[in-house]
């Protein structure tokens, strides 16, 4: 093992930074658990691809790898972001050098590895612990390997099927029904290629409550086994009811096209998820014209006061679990996530404010216009009133430039990160998942020692008549919790493995809405720019003609 | 507190019309700024003979410009002339408010948003310090350029002496009290409305200026919104630049956009500030120095007016009449005089203003391009970055 330590330490491109030890030691946490996947997946072989047909080792070595670069995209610290990047992330290239380094090892002794990992603290890595690692590096290792090979995992499933092809549209918002028990009704048009799908072009028209109760189906059946599940957006009681009392003005109708845009989005990063995109409620949603009225969705509903009430007792559960972390890539993952949640919020409050800025900007450049158009009429030189004019013509296409700008800052930035606070919560209600389903296995140990120490009480006891039936009765307790135990152990295994898979593929998620989004939004930028240059250059020979 | 010490600019951006007379250069090398006060370092270069030295240098204070130009404005010799308008005290209070907000919110951001934004302030106090070095320093040379103000004596002293001038500047407070500037402020717009209009030209530039000066604090007004507004966009981009750094590496490259987006952003508002607000502000100024001289010609009238009324009273009465004739007669002499220089004094400074105007917004729309032709090459370049990675 030591041996695997310091070979996969030296493949590592970044190895050389810093300690050398920790990196091979918090490896072996989801390198063990890497493994043990490897062995489950190893029996649906996965189709076509070259590269996949290596198992075991080879893959391994071309996981770590092409981890490096995977991490690198999603990791903040990653000290070398030039050289990497403009790597092929295609395992078959990187694949022949790295399988050496795997070939010598004992698969067996790995898994025996395997499971001392997850329920104790292995001796080894406690005085890695204890070094106390900066956190700089730590995050480096660990999801480097794990968002790649389930980057390949994720690859596996789609290549299943078809391609990852579809795309779904929300438009055309209508209001249906008068006053208060009016609603907007949404089409949603689905364009895709893929096979679960009956058409290759579906539209249904959906109202709000519709989303709300898809995601509420979701959540109920997903999120307890550790699945990210995407946040719906949110209510808005002021927003609704505006719009169903008619106000025509531009706050409602800046509200509905937000809410447009955010149930598109919403959409859209559902179906991108492989294993919501199979269930039935999701193709339901999709495909069939009519849907049963999703009731429990209203806040003030039965439905509504019993999540209210659930959400607090988890939040008072939370408190009061103080689980024994034996991983410490879930440790490290639960304080990169807070972490991010935070920069998160303070990105949004930041950008929020951008956007109020750049609309006052607008606001006053309007009415600098105006004050300039008077100038210009007040102005008794015929060449200078002129150029005024011209100035305050101007000012006033600079107005709606910053306007505009200030709507692409909101709905391809702000939006963008208000989608993603809500999204880090979910990634956070997805390791308390992990610390109930792990209260649950320890509450089975207690309850089984329990129930062995009342054995062997009874076997101490000097009530001879009621000695046999008690024992016996014990013994089928005993039996029944030790299967709880092992279910238990199971279940915090595999939610385990879920959240990782999930984590890896939230980063890579992450990484390329945000390039993307960024992308766009620069572009933005380079348009008002050149604009601005067009409107100034026009100006220009106004304001040399002044004689 | 801030202190900033022997500060060199070349700054020009409201142009005054000089002659390129060379026989009295003035201009302010450098200043101190303490706490609230700031050292003005005035320095001379002459080959007039009515300077002891060819070349020297004072320090003034801010309190001494105003003495000097309250002087200027209470000597009845210039009434027929438009005096230039006293530089405005300087203001750091905006710069020194949020850098006592920064100090106070450091706390909640990081240490290289906190850095940023405190280079900003900086940059903000030197842009506030540099614009009121140079207001003074406008008014001195407008002084030094104009034919009958330079030969003043006044303006003399505070050019050569050499010692603290807050003693003579007690004095004239004490002699005129400020009286006549209250006096000033509040009659003027009802009596230049108020006296009927013998001369055309007069009449028109009455309209006009009238007019005009309300027009001009209003865009004055707005465009420093504009500005300021246009400042806090560009302050924001810090504030995002610093938290996207925080997150990813992958988004460095979108990182350094935001950052050169902050400073091209600031720039354009500095710039805007420096060429259109700054423009407007020292003309709302100008113009009520010709209002000020519209005034002085009005009561000028009405002295006139009235004097001709008492002859016309003395005659009737056969009392006093030489009296009143020769009242009548300095109140005509001094009327005439004031049109006649109150009309070279207008007509030169439109031409002033027109210039002054167009050197600006040239200057403006060149730069405006600049920076945006800048930031286009350089937002299309990160994006180039950015997809191919």
């Amino acid at each position: 093992m030591t041996a695997m330590k310091t070979r996969a330490a030296v493949i590592r491109p970044n190895g050389g930074r810093g300690s050398h030890d920790r990196p091979g030691a918090s490896r072996l946490g989801p390198a063990s658990h890497r493994r043990e996947k490897m062995a489950a997946e190893r029996d649906p072989p996965p189709p076509g691809d070259a590269g996949q047909a290596r198992f075991g080792e080879a893959e391994d070595g071309e996981d770590l790898f092409v981890g490096a670069v995977g991490a690198l995209e999603s990791n903040p610290s990653s000290p070398e972001p030039a050289s990497l990047p403009a790597e092929d992330i295609s395992a078959n290239s990187n694949g022949p050098k790295l399988v050496d380094s795997f070939l010598d090892d004992d698969p067996d002794d790995l898994f025996a590895e395997a499971t001392e990992e997850v329920s104790l603290d292995s001796p080894e890595r406690e005085p890695i612990l204890s070094d106390g690692p900066s956190p700089a590096i730590t995050p480096i290792m660990a999801p480097r390997i794990d968002s790649t090979l389930f980057d390949q995992a994720l690859e596996e499933e789609e290549d299943n099927g078809d391609t990852f092809d579809i795309c779904i549209s929300v438009s055309d918002p209508e209001k249906v029904g008068d006053g208060m028990n009016a609603y907007m009704a949404y089409k949603v048009t689905t364009k895709t290629s893929l096979s679960v799908f009956s058409q290759n072009e579906l539209s249904v028209r959906r109202r709000f409550s519709d989303f709300l109760g898809l995601h509420s189906k979701l959540a109920s059946k997903y999120m307890h086994s550790g699945y990210i599940v995407p946040p719906a957006p949110e209510k808005s009681i002021v927003g609704m009811t505006k719009v169903k009392v008619g106000k025509e003005d531009s706050s409602s109708t800046e509200f509905v096209e937000k809410r447009r845009s955010a149930l598109e989005r919403y959409l859209m990063r559902t179906v991108k998820h492989p294993v919501m995109l199979k269930d039935p409620n999701v193709l339901q949603f999709l495909e069939s014209s009519e849907l049963p009225r999703a009731v429990s969705t209203q806040a003030l509903s039965g439905a509504g006061i019993l999540r209210m009430v659930n959400k607090a007792a988890d939040a008072v559960n939370k408190m009061t679990i103080k689980m024994n972390e034996s991983d410490a890539w879930f440790e490290e993952k639960q304080q990169q996530f807070e972490n991010l949640d935070a920069q998160f919020r303070k990105l949004h409050a930041s950008v929020e404010s951008l956007v109020c800025h750049r609309k006052e900007l607008s606001l006053n450049t309007a009415s600098f216009a105006k004050s300039a158009a008077m100038l210009g009429n007040s102005e008794d030189h015929t060449a200078l009133s002129r150029a005024l004019s011209q100035l305050a013509e101007m000012e006033e296409k600079m107005e709606q430039l910053h306007m505009d700008q200030a709507y692409a800052d909101f709905y391809l930035f702000a939006e963008l990160l208000g989608d993603y606070v809500r999204l880090l919560t979910a990634v956070k209600g997805v390791f308390d998942q992990r610390m109930k389903t792990w209260s649950k296995w320890q509450d089975a140990q207690l309850m089984l020692q329990r129930k062995r120490e009342a054995e062997a009480k009874l076997q101490y006891a000097n009530k001879p008549d009621k000695l046999q039936q008690a024992k016996d009765e014990i013994k089928e307790e005993i039996v029944e919790w030790e299967g709880k135990v092992q279910q238990g152990e199971r279940d915090f295994e595999q939610i385990s493995k879920t959240i990782r898979k999930e984590l890896g593929r939230f980063e890579k998620e992450r990484v390329k809405d945000f390039k993307s989004v960024i992308i766009k939004y620069l572009e933005s930028l380079v348009q008002t720019q050149q604009q601005l240059i067009k409107y100034w250059e026009a100006f220009l020979p106004e304001a040399k003609a002044i004689a | 507190m801030i202190i900033f010490v022997c500060v060199v600019f070349q700054l020009r951006s409201v142009s005054v019309d000089l002659n390129n007379d060379v026989s009295l250069l003035i201009d302010i090398p450098d200043a101190l700024c303490e706490r609230d006060k700031v050292k003005f370092t005035v320095h001379t270069k002459t080959t007039l003979s009515v300077f002891q030295k060819p070349e020297f240098s004072v320090p003034r204070q801010h309190e001494d410009f105003i003495w000097l130009h309250d002087t200027l404005v209470e000597t009845e010799e210039y009434a027929g002339l438009i005096i230039p308008p006293a530089p405005p005290k300087p203001d750091f209070e905006s710069p020194r408010e949020k850098m006592h907000k920064l100090g106070e919110g450091e706390a909640t951001m990081t240490k290289e948003e906190y850095t940023k934004m405190k280079q900003e302030l900086e940059a903000e106090y030197l842009a506030v310090f540099k614009k009121t070095v140079q207001v003074h320093e406008v008014f001195l040379q407008r002084l030094s350029s104009h034919p009958v103000l330079s030969k003043d004596r006044n303006f003399q002293i505070f050019l050569e002496y050499d010692q603290d001038l807050s003693v003579r500047r007690k004095n004239a407070k004490e002699m005129f009290g400020g009286f006549f500037k209250n006096m000033v402020k509040s009659a003027d717009e009802v009596l230049i409305s108020g006296v009927k209009e013998v001369d055309d030209f007069f009449e028109q530039e009455k309209t006009f200026l009238l007019d005009y000066s309300t027009k001009i604090k209003d865009s004055t007004t707005k465009a420093e919104r504009m500005t300021r507004a246009h400042k806090n966009v560009a302050d924001d981009y810090i504030h995002v630049a610093a938290i996207l750094n925080s997150i990813s590496a992958e988004e460095n490259t979108a990182l350094k956009n935001f950052t050169f987006l902050q400073k091209v952003e600031g720039r354009v508002a500095s710039d805007q500030e420096l060429k259109l607000t700054e423009l407007l502000r020292y003309y709302t100024r100008d113009i009520q120095a010709a209002k000020d001289l519209l005034y002085r010609r009005a009561r000028a009238l009405a002295d006139y007016e009235n004097s001709n009324k008492a002859l016309d009273k003395a005659r009737l009465k056969s009392k006093d009449v030489a009296q009143a004739e020769d009242n009548q007669r300095q109140c005509m002499q001094k009327f005439e005089k004031l049109s006649e220089s109150g009309k070279k004094e207008l007509t030169s400074f439109k031409g002033r203003r027109v210039v002054a105007f167009r050197k600006n917004l040239v200057e403006m729309a060149e730069l405006e391009i600049k920076h945006a032709k800048n930031s286009v090459s350089l937002l299309q370049g990160c994006i180039e970055t950015l997809k191919n990675c």
